[in-house]
Order: C-alpha cells, then sequence, then structure tokens
C-alpha cells in the first residue's frame, strides 16, 4: 500500500512534475492539479485523496482561498501549506484556516514525505473513528 | 543665511518687496503727523503770538495813555483849584511841586505859571528858569489855542529831554497857563519796559518821525512807514495795526502800532518774527527730528526684519526640502521593498524546480543500474552542491524579503542586534568587493526600542555605506557593538577608515554637505540619519581620529520602549 493518497497543487508545472517524479519513486501515490478550482473539482470527483499539499501563490483563486473551500466541503482531507513566499503571515493564517502544516520551497524531500504520512496518518485516524461511531450506533438501535 | 541658498536671487527680491512695504506703510503716518505739527500747529500758534502781541500793546497804550491823562489831570486839578495869584508866587508854587512830587510818582520835574505873553511869572523846580520867555515855544502856542496840550519830547532851554503838560486858564478875561514838566525817564521807563525776548522793543515817535523815547536797540524812526505814520500805504487808521515784513536789514520784523495821545503819537513795538515764533521755531525742529529720527529707526527696523524674516523662510524653505528629500528616500525604500517582494517570489520558484530536479537525478542514482559507476561520488558531490546553493538561494531571499517586510514604517518594538545582523548580511557582499570585515559584538541581553525597522535599516545602512565609501580603496574593517548604558542602548558603528578631519567634524551631520563629488551623494543621508535619531529622542554623535577611523554613536533611550 501508498504511504498516502496526496493531491499536488501549484501552478508552477515544471515543479509539479518534478515533485510528482520523486515522490512517486518513494512511494506515494500523487495526482497534480494546477490550480484551486481545478484542485476541488478532482477531490469532488474521487474521494480517495488523504492530503493535499498546496501552494499559496497562484493566479485566479489563491492558496487560503481553496484552503477554505477545501475545508468546508471535504473536512476530512489534510492540507499543507507550501509557499515560495516566505511570509509567516499566511502561513498563520493557513493554520487558523485549519492547515495541517506548512512547508518553504525549496523544501527538503524527505521532510515532505515526513510530514505527509503524519498527515495521512491523522486523516485515517479521523475515518476510524467516524467508522466506530457509526457502529456502535448502528449496533445500539438493536437492543 | 540667505545668501548662500541656491535661491538667493528670490529671497533678494522678497527682502526688497518687504523693506518697500514696511517703509511705505510706516512712514505715510509718521509723515502726516509730522506735517501736520508742522504747518498746522505752526500756523495756529503764529496767530495766536500775534494777537498776543496786539493785546500787549494795546495795554501799554492804555497805560501810557492814562499816565499822560493822569498828569494832566494833575495839572488841571491844580489850575482848577487855585488861582493865578495864588501861583504866582513862587513859594507856594513850590509847596505845591512839593507836594505833587510826594503824592504822585509821576515824574513830575517843576512847575511853571505863564501869562498870555509867553513870560514865565513863577517857577518851582530845580532849573533856574524864572523869567524865561516861552512866547516861541511850540507848546505854548498849542496851548494858547487848544486850552491843553501835552507836548513831544525836546531838550528845551535845559538840555534834559522832557515834554511839557500845560493848562490855560482865565483869569477874569486874561489867560495864563500852568505848566508842568514831567521827567523823560519815567515816562521812559514805561515803554522801555515793554520787552520781549530777545529783540522785541518799543518806542514812540511823533508824526514828524522823532523818537519821543530812547528804544533799546536801533531803530530808525525815519524807515517804513513810520517816519510819516499818516502817509503810507495803508494809512493806520485803526487804533492798533499790525503787521509783517523785512527791515532794513532784510529780516522779518513783526510791527505793532497804537496811537497815542489823540493819534498825535505811534507806539511802536516791534520784534524780530524769529524771536517772537522763537517756540514755535522749536517745536517745529523737534518735529523734524523726531520725524528724522523715527525714520531712521523705521528704515533700520524695516531692514532687520526684513532680513531676519527672509532667513526664517530660507531655513523653513531648506527644511522643507530636506522633508522632501526625506520622503522621496523612504518612498523609494518603500518601492524597494515592493521589488524585493516580488523577485524574492520569482527566484524562489525556479530555485525550487532546480533543487528538484537534482534531487531526481540523486533519486535515478538509487537505481540498480547505476550501482558501481565510478563516477558516483563526484556526481554525488555535484549534487549536494546543487542542493547547498539552492538553500543559500533561499537564505538570500529570505533576508531580503525581511527586510522587505520591514519597509512600512510602522513604529515597532524592534531588537537592534536583529536589524544589525540584517544589515551586515546585507551589506556583506559589497564589503566584500570593498575588502571590508565586518565584525559584531553584540549585547545579548540588549533591551527593545520601539522604533520603525525601516529607519533603522536606513541609519545603519548608511553609516556602512559611508564607511565602505571611504575604505573602497584601502580597506579594513566596521565593527558593530552594542550595549546598554544606564536607561539607553548604545550602538557603536567603528570603523578603520581614513577618518574625518577635525575642522569639519562639526558639519557632517548639515544638510547638503557632502565630500563626495557633484553629483554623487546629496549630502542628505547623514542629517536625515540626525533627524530620524533625534525623533526618537536618541542622539547620534561621532568621534575621528584622521589615519585611524572614524566611530559612529547612536544612543537611545530605552525607557521609549515602554511608551
Amino acid at each position: 500500500m501508498t504511504i498516502a493518497n496526496i493531491m499536488l497543487v501549484d501552478d508552477e508545472v515544471p515543479f509539479v512534475e518534478a515533485m510528482t517524479r520523486r515522490l512517486t519513486k518513494r512511494d506515494v501515490e500523487i495526482h497534480a492539479a494546477y490550480s484551486g478550482e481545478e484542485a476541488l473539482q478532482k477531490l469532488s470527483k474521487t474521494n480517495s485523496i488523504e492530503v493535499v499539499i498546496l501552494d499559496i501563490k497562484m493566479p485566479g483563486m489563491d492558496g487560503i482561498e481553496a484552503l477554505k473551500q477545501i475545508k468546508l466541503r471535504f473536512p476530512l482531507v489534510e492540507v499543507i501549506m507550501l509557499t515560495g513566499h516566505a511570509t509567516v503571515e499566511t502561513g498563520i493564517e493557513g493554520m487558523k484556516q485549519g492547515a495541517f502544516d506548512y512547508l518553504m520551497k525549496p523544501c527538503d524531500i524527505n521532510d515532505l514525505v515526513a510530514k505527509v504520512e503524519q498527515a495521512a496518518r491523522k486523516k485515517r485516524q479521523h475515518e476510524e473513528k467516524i467508522i466506530q461511531a457509526r457502529v456502535k450506533e448502528i449496533t445500539s438501535r438493536r437492543t | 543665511m540667505w545668501r548662500k541658498s541656491v535661491r538667493a536671487p528670490y529671497y533678494k527680491h522678497l527682502i526688497r518687496n518687504m523693506i518697500f512695504t514696511i517703509l511705505g506703510v510706516s512712514f505715510i503716518p509718521v509723515f502726516l503727523v509730522s506735517w501736520t505739527i508742522y504747518y498746522a500747529f505752526a500756523n495756529a500758534y503764529h496767530e495766536k503770538i500775534n494777537t498776543h502781541l496786539v493785546t500787549l500793546v494795546d495795554n501799554h497804550k492804555r497805560q501810557i495813555d492814562s499816565f499822560l491823562n493822569a498828569r494832566l489831570a494833575d495839572i488841571l486839578f491844580l489850575s482848577e483849584n487855585f488861582t493865578f495869584a495864588q501861583l504866582r508866587d513862587s513859594e507856594f508854587l513850590q509847596a505845591k511841586l512839593l507836594s505833587l512830587k510826594n503824592n504822585y510818582a509821576g515824574g513830575f520835574v517843576d512847575l511853571g505859571v505863564v501869562d498870555a505873553d509867553g513870560n514865565q511869572v513863577s517857577y518851582a523846580g530845580p532849573f533856574k528858569l524864572s523869567r524865561v520867555r516861552y512866547a516861541d515855544a511850540p507848546w505854548f502856542q498849542t496851548v494858547m489855542k487848544n486850552q491843553v496840550v501835552v507836548s513831544d519830547v525836546f531838550l528845551g532851554l535845559r538840555g534834559f529831554p522832557h515834554f511839557i503838560v500845560a493848562v490855560k486858564r482865565f483869569d477874569g478875561d486874561r489867560p495864563w497857563i500852568l505848566r508842568a514838566t514831567i521827567d523823560f525817564i519815567a515816562f521812559n521807563n514805561l515803554v522801555e519796559n515793554i520787552r520781549i525776548g530777545q529783540t522785541g522793543f518799543a518806542a514812540i515817535v511823533n508824526k514828524k518821525g522823532e523818537l519821543q523815547t530812547k528804544p533799546r536797540f536801533q531803530f530808525n524812526p525815519a524807515q517804513g512807514c513810520f517816519g510819516r505814520f499818516i502817509d503810507c500805504d495803508q494809512p493806520i487808521t485803526r487804533e492798533i495795526y499790525s503787521e509783517e515784513r523785512a527791515d532794513e536789514n532784510g529780516e522779518m520784523t513783526i510791527y505793532v502800532s497804537a496811537l497815542l495821545k489823540n493819534k498825535e503819537w505811534l507806539l511802536v513795538y516791534q520784534q524780530k518774527v524769529s524771536d517772537a515764533l522763537s517756540d514755535q521755531r522749536f517745536a517745529q525742529r523737534l518735529s523734524l527730528i523726531i520725524f528724522a529720527m523715527g525714520g531712521a529707526g523705521i528704515l533700520l527696523m524695516a531692514f532687520l526684519l526684513s532680513i531676519r524674516m527672509v532667513n526664517r523662510i530660507a531655513t523653513a524653505d531648506q527644511e522643507k526640502e530636506m522633508m522632501n528629500k526625506q520622503v522621496i528616500e523612504s518612498g523609494k525604500l518603500a518601492s524597494l521593498g515592493e521589488l524585493a517582494t516580488g523577485v524574492a517570489h520569482e527566484i524562489n520558484n525556479p530555485v525550487a524546480i532546480m533543487v528538484e530536479e537534482a534531487g531526481w537525478i540523486e533519486d535515478i542514482l538509487t537505481e540498480k543500474e547505476f550501482g558501481g559507476n565510478p563516477h558516483m561520488d563526484e556526481l554525488h558531490r555535484a549534487l549536494k552542491q546543487i542542493n547547498t546553493q539552492g538553500k543559500r538561494c533561499k537564505e538570500i531571499t529570505t533576508k531580503l524579503l525581511s527586510f522587505a517586510r520591514g519597509s512600512g514604517s510602522a513604529i515597532g518594538m524592534i531588537q537592534l542586534n536583529e536589524i544589525i545582523e540584517e544589515v551586515i548580511t546585507l551589506s556583506s557582499q559589497r564589503a566584500k568587493y570593498a575588502n571590508v570585515e565586518m565584525r559584531s559584538q553584540l549585547n545579548a541581553n540588549l533591551p527593545e526600542i520601539k522604533a520603525s525597522e525601516t529607519e533603522m535599516h536606513q541609519v545603519l545602512l548608511n553609516l556602512v555605506n559611508n564607511a565602505l565609501y571611504a575604505m573602497e580603496k584601502i580597506g579594513g574593517s566596521i565593527e558593530f557593538k552594542t550595549f546598554q548604558r544606564d536607561e539607553t542602548v548604545v550602538v557603536e558603528v567603528a570603523d578603520t577608515g581614513p577618518g574625518i578631519p577635525e575642522a569639519i567634524l562639526g558639519r557632517i551631520f548639515d544638510p547638503f554637505f557632502t565630500t563626495k563629488p557633484v553629483g554623487q551623494g546629496t549630502g542628505l543621508g547623514l542629517s536625515i540619519c540626525y533627524g530620524i535619531i533625534r525623533k526618537m529622542d536618541g542622539d547620534i554623535q561621532v568621534k575621528s581620529t584622521v589615519g585611524k577611523g572614524t566611530t559612529f554613536i547612536i544612543i537611545i533611550p530605552a525607557r521609549n520602549g515602554l511608551v
């Protein structure tokens, strides 16, 4: 099984391609999107994506806006902010909006993979709990 | 100091305008007042003087007339109350003379009784005048005709100036004359007493122009109208008459004349106009002096005020220019900040891509096909280098961004040590090319101060740039030191450059002062620094030794961080 199923959202095409290659080699299943809108579209089509790596500065819908939308529509999906624009304010803003963490470009690939693992684990734990709650509810109904 | 400014001609113009305006506005009232005093008052005063003199002369005329009438009355009384026979007796006459002399200080010298033929039949007095004949004397002829006479002054038989008062009486139907001589001196004193000022005097003339009194000053009655005082262009018809005209020497004189003794005599009072109006002349002169002094004062004030005002304006203009320059510098810095942000972001992305691709190559190299490749080490080393340089790019852009971030002049609590380190980083490249080593000795417990990050950057960068410029040919070092002293935070920036000569050390903070060639320096850098530090209630000082180096000392009260 893959370490995680993630989506990488960035308007810089070469960056996305390079990252895809490297992460795939490390057992990460990776989808790509080149804009905030595209990301939301893909997320609505498939629910296997666990972690989204989101660039902050993008034309059209910017990172923070996309983050808000993801948290609104797909609350279980964890988001890691990625930025070449090293502002502490956007990082803090992202955290406030529910991002899991943030990283600065260029980033160390191993750091990134570790973070992705953590994010995926958190998401899976959440899902587990939801399933358990459901089961409990069904079984308690029987009585 | 306005002369040193670039806009000196404009200021010169301004000064001239101001001076003329002040002079115009001030002189007009002063002139009006002085003119009023000079002419209007003068005329009124002159008239008053005239009136006064006329009154004076009138009074004296009355006095003299009254004197003469009194003497005549004495004789009339005497002749009325005693008969010809009584008075013929010399001893009787003598007694009467005595009583006249004692009781009436009228100046009676002698008494005489004269018969109708002019023979003096009785005489009382100091002279030997018994048995004198007066038949030819004009006074005798007049009194025989007119009953009474007051004669002109004449020397007569006695050789002294005197005049006669005589009255004709009848003894039965034979006329007889009682005659008295009036002492000229007493009479003269009456007239001579009229003296006013320094040149005023009076005299009496008769119709023939002969003086009846001895005037104080030279007076030729034959001159002018008075010689024949009824024959003038303007005959004297009024009792009192006054006029001004030039006398025999050409000096303006005021003449006041009054008719006496039934128009037979003329009392003439004259005084030089300049003397009569001496007070007025004095006031006029005074007003001229006041005008002149006031005028001089106004002129002086106009100059001083204008120059001082224009100096203030020049200073204000200069400050405004400095402020403008500072605003522009700030603006430049701000846009630089924005540029930096854009650039940083633009660079980060390509750098990130490069690093990822290098990483990707490294990943591929782990495939087993590459195992045992002799070039592996070198390949790994090269790829690591790419990674390292990528990280370095990131550091630089981070620093750049943090500098740019602070490029609002927002005031906040800042740690000077951080600022210094940023400045060192920013200047490190330039320092390397100038062969200058940057060192720092920063107190780790430095308290924060309340200030604007941008401004502190500006100040420190300015000092560093100046030092680098001074040392670029010879190299050296710049050392930053920070420490706390009492209630203040102190930053010392010391270089080992050529130093600043004593002569100009006091001027380096002056605006527009620069030792750089034209076009290279604005001369504003240090003055802006000075302004910034002063605004924080701090101080910036400089110590320098030629040949050894320069140290700038910035002192900022730490207390301002508590505000």
